[in-house]
């Protein structure tokens, strides 16, 4: 594998994606109903990675309450939802999740 | 004139800390990721310096990851570059959403910025941008969690590819649910109204049943189909309660006569 090529390639594929609607920025105006649609995208692409990530972890569904990783995601919910502080999320998420997969051996 | 550029200059660098230290929490969260990709890269065939230099030239957390993976598949060249657009187009999503606040500022600007915009620091700008409506220095608190973004994602990288020659196994140790806990912890403050709730239950729900189409297509499609649930219902509620606004006029009307 041509490492130059891949690498730059990349740098290629994520700086066009994230350049575009920059460059053009001010000639290009959005309807009100589009605005509106994209104040859902932030929280709809991010639970359309952890859905997967924490409901088939290991690449089949697993909804069971032996699923670690689906367990430390409801308590991170939880913990979210009372708090609403990012950092607490974090910790607390990780430390259940190791709890329940290395100290538990789920 | 310097008694004009002084204050500016002291509340761009403010911006600039300020955009730097909101990113500090989803810092943490990329440690792991910086650290674990550094570790994962050789394995997957990836040079030391491969690894470093994707992480300063791409600097796109998921992409690179999905790279490793289709790398050690023994995957082509095209392939890898057309999954880590298709894995990007998100991001075309966030420049959308922030073409309004950028509108002003020149391409020397723009450039940096875009190059800048990874998941972690549009959800601690957006976030800042929805507090603070008008400020002539929200670009230096963008490139403040930018550059603290990036430093932070080289370092952790290079700490990686260190680790990694000395502690081969690192990988069992679950550091992957770090970037699931992140999500879940800048998801939740959205979760304010009915059509949110709907969106990202849809999106959910799909991106479990689309997670065996090829390329992380199944993201896209999930997102798309939560997003249009949101907007319908979001469109629908604004109809109805302008209605009963004009349903309550008609009554005091008819009270009044």
């Amino acid at each position: 594998m041509n490492e130059v090529a891949l690498i730059f390639g990349m740098f290629v594929a994520t700086f066009s994606v994230r350049y575009l609607l920059f460059a053009v920025a001010g000639r290009v105006h959005f309807p009100p109903w589009l605005n509106t649609a994209l104040g859902f995208v932030p929280p709809t692409v991010l639970t359309a990675i952890v859905a997967p990530a924490v409901l088939m972890p290991e690449g089949e569904l697993w909804p069971s309450p032996a699923n670690p990783w689906l367990l430390a995601a409801l308590v991170a919910v939880v913990v979210a939802l009372v708090r609403r502080d990012l950092l607490t999320t974090i910790l607390v998420g990780m430390a259940a999740f190791m709890l329940l997969r290395f100290g538990l051996g789920l | 004139m310097s008694t004009t550029e002084f204050p500016m200059s002291v509340a761009r660098r403010q911006a600039f800390l300020a955009g730097a230290k909101a990113t500090i929490p989803l810092i943490v969260g990329a440690i792991p990721f910086g650290i674990l990709f550094g570790t994962l890269a050789e394995p997957s065939g990836l040079s030391a310096l491969g690894a470093l230099a994707m992480s300063l030239i791409v600097f796109a957390g998921a992409s690179q990851f999905i790279a490793l993976g289709l790398l050690s598949a023994g995957a082509a060249l095209p392939v890898i570059i057309a999954t880590t657009l298709v894995v990007n187009l998100r991001h075309m999503l966030y420049a959308a959403n922030l073409v309004p606040r950028i509108r002003h500022l020149p391409q020397r600007w723009r450039i940096p910025m875009a190059f800048g915009l990874t998941d972690e620091t549009f959800a601690a700008v957006s976030s800042h941008y929805l507090q603070q409506e008008d400020d002539k220095a929200l670009h230096w608190f963008y490139l403040g969690s930018f550059l603290a973004m990036y430093s932070n994602w080289v370092f952790c990288t290079a700490l990686g590819v260190g680790l990694g020659k000395m502690f081969p196994d690192m990988t069992r140790w679950g550091l992957d649910f770090a970037m699931s806990v992140t999500f879940i912890g800048m998801v939740v403050p959205y979760l304010r109204s009915t059509p949110m709730w709907t969106a990202v239950i849809v999106s959910g729900a799909m991106a479990i049943a689309t997670a065996g189409m090829p390329h992380k297509l199944g993201l896209m499609v999930a997102a798309l189909c939560g997003i249009a649930t949101g907007l319908s219902l979001q469109l629908l509620k604004r109809r109805t309660s302008a209605e009963q606004a004009n349903s309550g006029v008609d009554k005091s009307e008819e009270a009044a006569q």
